[in-house]
């Protein structure tokens, strides 16, 4: 299925529907990577007003999860939606879910970045983190990418993606490990990264989560818990 | 000799603890390294159980004319035993002329005229065979119409009615018969005490039961609606369908809907049908959450093609 195929019900007020709560999801989904930009730049550029910020953007979040929530029961109330139809509005219903949580993920990192820019920076001035966050940013933004043209290559490569993400993830954390061995005065600043790193993995694989669905929705196969060569293999074969 | 061996069940080969009963319900021993036996029991779904139901009508390459008119396509499919099918499509694709077929119900109707074969099993007769005779079909299968059609006499005399055609004398065998359809149907208790009174002081679902009653006392194999709800208020709407659903237990049902809806919760199979072709039939669970054909997918989500 294409994102052309939204607009062709024969009741145009289904394609109204359908199109704003669609659009509603990408508008959403623009909040939470800001949000997440913003937050993951307070680490690496010390802001102590980023935590108000982050804040701001979170309660506009909640309000379109909410607004889409709404808007899909009552879709699916009215409208009986089936096959791609009902396959785009249990995929939203999902969607909004892991991007709330991104934001939620968002927000404590941006907390211990107003911490932080209160202490004195490391020598690296926070690398490790700066690397990682760009990864997941990326991740994120693809995802929204995919999401909004129903691209499955892209979500795929999302995908991959989060292995990169689960090693940077144990790399930090043996780094850290010898930091806080090294120099005890060390371990109050460490354990905030530690948090920080925690977050963007688990926003690695909310972002992961979403491009699984996103599969679903365009070829109707489920392919959570499967190996990504598998994945592969099934975005390769013929739809059966 | 059989008694024999019901009182004693014969000998298995190797798990001589296993009686043979268990084999039978797919109960399948394994024999592990040394250390005994494990039993696993097989994963019966009520999927797996459709897709394993035999198949009770073949239906292959029919064609159906109205004179010069091609109506019905080259249509291939299998009707399964004890299974609801669905037929959707758009007003005038022929699908309702497909359910007619199956009890020779085009046969007045001048000038029409099958191809192909519609194979009862497991007797292996063609319904749609000239030699036939429409009315021994007719008591095989059975019809329930869009619109309530109770004869104008006794709620009784409506479901007797084809008992009598069929020859049975007996006042004590119809009585249990009568009794028993009209239990079936889901109408017993509400007209129990009022049997002799006319079936047109029936509401409309309460005559639509009827006349699935009068279809059920014959006994049939195989039933066949043509838009039995499309009449009825969502209740008696409710009822009808919850009615289909306790039937699939004895008879196979072939059912005609307008009601999207409708076809996804009382059907085990759906065929999509097109223009006299049939489009795709598979499994209603995959037809409305993920049909292989794009015509199909624009029917029901309601999109033009």
């Amino acid at each position: 299925m294409s994102t052309e195929g939204l607009s062709h019900h024969i009741s145009s007020r289904y394609n109204t529907d359908l199109e704003r709560v669609r659009s509603s999801v990408l508008e959403m989904g623009g909040l939470v990577e800001r949000q997440l930009t913003q937050a993951i730049g307070g680490i690496t550029e010390p802001d102590a007003r980023v935590m108000v910020r982050v804040a701001q953007e979170e309660l506009r979040v909640n309000q379109l999860e909410r607004s889409i929530d709404e808007d899909c029961s009552r879709i699916l109330a009215t409208r009986g939606p089936t096959a791609s139809d009902l396959r785009l509005i249990i995929t939203i219903l999902k969607t909004i879910t892991d991007l709330e949580r991104i934001g939620d993920e968002g927000e404590k990192v941006a907390a211990i970045a107003a911490r932080l820019a209160l202490r004195e920076r490391p020598n690296n001035r926070y690398r490790e983190v700066r690397n990682l966050g760009e990864v997941v940013i990326d991740m994120v933004h693809d995802t929204l990418d995919a999401f909004a043209r129903f691209d499955t290559k892209l979500a795929l490569q999302v995908l991959r993606r989060d292995r990169t993400v689960d090693e940077e993830y144990e790399a930090i954390h043996r780094q850290n490990i010898t930091f806080m061995m090294e120099d005890p005065r060390s371990i109050r600043r460490a354990l905030d990264v530690m948090w920080v790193v925690r977050s963007l993995e688990r926003i690695g694989d909310h972002a992961k989560n979403i491009c699984e669905y996103l599969i679903y929705l365009v070829l109707g196969k489920d392919v959570r818990h499967t190996k990504i060569e598998e994945i592969e293999k099934e975005l390769q074969a013929p739809r059966g | 000799m059989e008694q024999l061996v019901r009182s004693k069940p014969p000998e298995v080969e190797s798990p001589g603890f296993l009686p043979a009963s268990d084999i039978d319900t797919g109960v399948i021993p394994i024999r592990t390294s040394g250390r005994g036996m494990l039993q696993v029991a097989v994963d019966e779904t009520r999927r797996t159980a459709a897709l394993k139901a035999p198949v009770k009508a073949r239906v292959e390459a029919l064609d159906f004319f109205y004179g010069e008119l091609k109506a019905l396509k080259n249509i291939t499919m299998d009707i399964r035993e004890k299974q609801v099918t669905a037929l959707i499509g758009p007003s005038g694709c022929g699908k309702t002329t497909f359910l007619r077929c199956f009890n020779r119900m085009h046969d007045l109707t001048p000038g029409t005229r099958y191809e192909g074969s519609i194979t009862l099993l497991p007797e292996e007769i063609n319904l749609v065979a000239r030699n036939i005779d429409p009315i021994e079909v007719r008591m095989r299968i059975g019809m329930v119409f869009q619109k309530p059609n109770p004869f104008p006499k006794s709620i009784f005399e409506n479901v007797a009615y084809g008992l009598r055609i069929r020859g049975v004398r007996s006042q004590i065998r119809i009585q249990e018969e009568v009794e028993k359809a009209l239990r079936e149907a889901a109408l017993w208790d509400e007209v129990k005490d009022r049997l002799a009174t006319s079936a047109l002081s029936l509401s409309g679902g309460q005559q639509q039961r009827l006349c699935i009653a009068r279809a059920l006392a014959t006994s049939p194999e195989m039933l066949l609606f043509d838009e039995p709800t499309s009449a009825l208020d969502p209740i008696a709407t409710a009822r009808i369908e919850e009615l289909i659903a306790a039937l699939r237990e004895q008879v196979t049902v072939l059912i005609v809907t307008h009601n999207m809806q409708q076809a996804a919760r009382v059907s085990d199979y759906t065929a999509f049908i097109y223009l006299g072709e049939l489009i795709e039939f598979d499994e209603t669970s995959r037809i409305f959450t993920n049909p292989g054909q794009k015509a199909t997918e624009d029917y029901i989500t309601g999109r033009y093609g």
